[in-house]
């Protein structure tokens, strides 16, 4: 009998065409992920007069750059997003584009197309591809240089990561989300805490986790510097893919499944290193800093510089100056000028769901934007009456795409304003210059629409859920 | 990409931990195209905002000594190229982000790990102020404002960007069986081409 597996090694061993005396693997990838910002990976390709070798296997979509908004479209926008159509048609790769029913954000897309499936190896030039081990896929961002060795050869070079393993004992209570559970992991081990390693989450908490939830929990995987993330895939995960656009049918579905229900962790399997995390004592948690590691409770209290090692203090005190506050103030009630609800890590019709829960029959006391993380979502979002219920609310309702989680299609947070945004990172600058971000889990976001101050979802939930 | 063996420049310390992508360059820049020379986007809006930033008073900056996760976040590997179009050929740090430190090797950018300890000796030794730096990349040495450091990085990496080695032109050699492997898998998994 051979030696107990991880997962993750199992899909590893899938996918190496070879391995270099070096220690190198050459891995086959099944499908590659493209979007406006793999224009300099396109030019790379031009440069060397080559064909992209499996366009069959190629998606493209519209997102970064996606208007979200009535309105003119800047030049430069608009240049980004023909570029990518005039790269896809000239390489034959099937592209969501704009006036496509199916186009959104790259990791909604996905999954919600059946592109991604488990037992895949997934790559897009863009670190949140993490999202998609969500469906026991290995998934992983790659950079430019990387794209381009992809489109050329439909392979990728990689090192064989370690392998961490997050197990979450017990429940997620009433109000808390898998994001919360990513922010306090996050927060825990630090933002570089899980580097070097692919990270598998197993555990009650994971089983009973839906895949909205399970693909919030992997795309954050990146914010502590894994790898990738990775759940085995088991009933929910098949339950969510029948049916998709581009999953597997009739004997080929059946095939399918009898494939992937191998796709485990072998009892007894090591891992690099293991970690556990008891869900029940996690409460809705925001960042107050500008890295997700800055992550507390809501009910916690912003830190003192004063009375953290000298080295530290310079850099807390900068990080408090940017983001307008006072050492050691409670963190709940610390007025917003804006939120944000969407992004590929809460932009799923279950954020919707959640965030409309907290809303219905209320107003919002700050401006706000939701962006559906597709257009799907948006179309069962106004079929469920959600739409309504966040125009009721006062929010704007916009179109699918990356919108204000990045502002590179204009969505942007002016300098100075705060943001309570169901987004993925808090970085300086990222949401627009000198905007301060707090990220949150997308019923929090509605908390402090409510409220207008950042406040525990709990209580506005009551009699609710 | 042409390889290298040594650098000889002047380092600066940048006292931060968490440099993120974003921070290197911010995502309103990413539209232009590489021709276009990305330095001037380098850590835009921080020497923006502090004309006196350290890399506003050291233009020929080629050694940059940082703290801890530099390069977090985005695989924009536009973040790469500020750095290398600005002029700077290494980065010292106690660690790196992994989608970064993997860009930066393909193009020519050396992402060095020292320990935490020494990368404080060196920033407090280089303060505010820059200092001659000679980096040996066969050697895995560096002296920076006179402190001599043994530095860490993968042999891999090492080997890549002495040589200058170019993906591509190695792994089409293995065409074949690259064609071979497609072939068998989806023979033997045939849910696994998409469908539609
Ligand atoms: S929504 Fe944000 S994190 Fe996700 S792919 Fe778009 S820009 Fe990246």
């Amino acid at each position: 009998m051979s030696a107990p597996q991880t997962l993750f090694a199992k899909l590893w061993a899938a996918h190496e065409v070879m391995q270099r005396a070096d220690g190198m693997s050459l891995l086959w990838v099944d499908r590659h992920l493209v979007h406006e910002g793999s224009h300099h990976a396109f030019a790379k390709l031009a440069a060397r007069g080559m064909a992209v070798a499996a366009p069959d296997l190629t998606f493209g979509v519209v997102d970064h750059y996606a208007p979200t908004r009535p309105g003119a479209v800047a030049p430069d926008i608009r240049r980004m997003i023909d570029t990518l159509g005039q790269n896809a048609a000239a390489q034959g790769i099937r592209l969501f584009d704009l006036r496509d029913p199916g186009q959104g954000i790259v990791h909604v897309v996905g999954p919600e197309q059946g592109l991604t499936l488990p037992g895949l190896l997934i790559n897009c030039g863009d670190s949140h591809t993490s999202t998609h081990g969500a469906l026991g896929a290995l998934a992983f961002g790659v950079g430019a240089t990387e794209v381009a060795h992809i489109l050329a050869t439909q392979t990728i070079w990689q090192r064989k990561p370690k392998v961490m393993r997050i197990m979450v004992t017990g429940a997620l209570g009433a109000g808390v989300a898998a994001k919360d559970l990513a922010l306090h992991w996050i927060a825990k081990f630090g933002a570089d805490g899980a580097r070097g390693h692919a990270i598998e989450y197993a555990g009650p908490a994971i089983d009973t986790m839906s895949i909205e939830g399970r693909l919030t929990l992997c795309n954050l995987s990146i914010e502590g510097g894994a790898r990738l993330g990775l759940i085995a895939p088991d009933q929910v995960t098949f339950d969510y893919l029948q049916g998709r656009a581009f999953a597997p049918k009739g004997a080929a579905w059946d095939s399918a499944v009898a494939d992937w229900r191998a796709l485990r962790t072998d009892a007894g399997a090591v891992f690099d290193r293991e970690v556990t995390i008891d869900a029940s004592t996690i409460a809705p948690t925001v960042t107050w800093g500008t890295s997700p590691e800055e992550a507390l409770p809501i009910t916690g209290h912003v830190p003192d510089p004063a009375l953290l090692a000298a080295g530290a203090q310079a850099q807390a005190r900068a990080t408090l100056d940017y983001m307008g506050l006072t050492p050691g103030m409670a963190l709940a009630g610390v007025a917003v000028d804006e939120v944000f609800i969407g992004s590929c890590t809460n932009g799923r019709i279950e954020d919707l769901r959640l965030a409309a829960a907290v809303l219905a029959g209320r107003k919002s006391r700050v401006p706000g934007l939701v962006s559906p993380g597709s257009a799907l979502v948006k179309r069962q979002a106004e079929a469920e009456g959600l739409a309504q219920i966040f125009v009721g609310a006062g929010l704007e309702w916009a179109d699918a795409g990356c919108s204000m989680c990045v502002g590179m299609n204009g969505d942007l947070v002016a300098a100075g304003q705060r943001c309570a945004s169901s987004t993925n990172r808090n970085f300086r600058g990222r949401q627009g210059r000198g905007a301060r971000t707090h990220l949150m889990s997308p019923a929090m976001v509605a908390a402090a629409a409510v409220m207008g101050y950042l406040a525990d979802v709990r209580p506005l939930l009551e009699g609710r859920v | 990409m042409s390889g290298w063996h040594v650098i000889e420049g002047r380092a600066v310390a940048l006292a931060q931990e968490n440099i993120d992508t974003d921070q290197l360059i911010p995502a309103r820049f990413m539209s232009a195209p590489r021709s276009t020379g990305y330095g001037g986007f380098l850590l835009h809006d921080a020497r923006q905002d502090d004309t006196g930033h350290v890399l506003n008073r050291f233009a020929g900056t080629s050694v940059l000594v940082t703290r801890r996760n530099f390069g977090s976040g985005s695989s924009r590997e536009a973040a790469v190229y500020a750095l290398v179009d600005f002029g700077v050929r290494a980065v010292f740090a106690p660690s790196f982000g992994d989608i970064f430190a993997g860009n930066a090797v393909n193009n020519g950018l050396l992402p060095a790990r020292l320990p935490a300890e020494e990368i404080e000796a060196l920033i407090e030794a280089l303060g505010s102020n820059d200092a001659l730096a000679r980096v040996d990349l066969n050697a895995r040495q560096a002296v920076i404002g006179g402190h001599a450091v043994v530095f860490d990085l993968d042999p891999l990496w090492q080997q890549k960007l002495v040589n200058g080695w170019d993906d591509i032109d190695l792994t089409t050699q293995h065409q074949a069986q690259i064609l071979q492997f497609r072939a068998a898998r989806f023979a033997a998994h045939q849910w696994a081409a998409p469908t539609v």
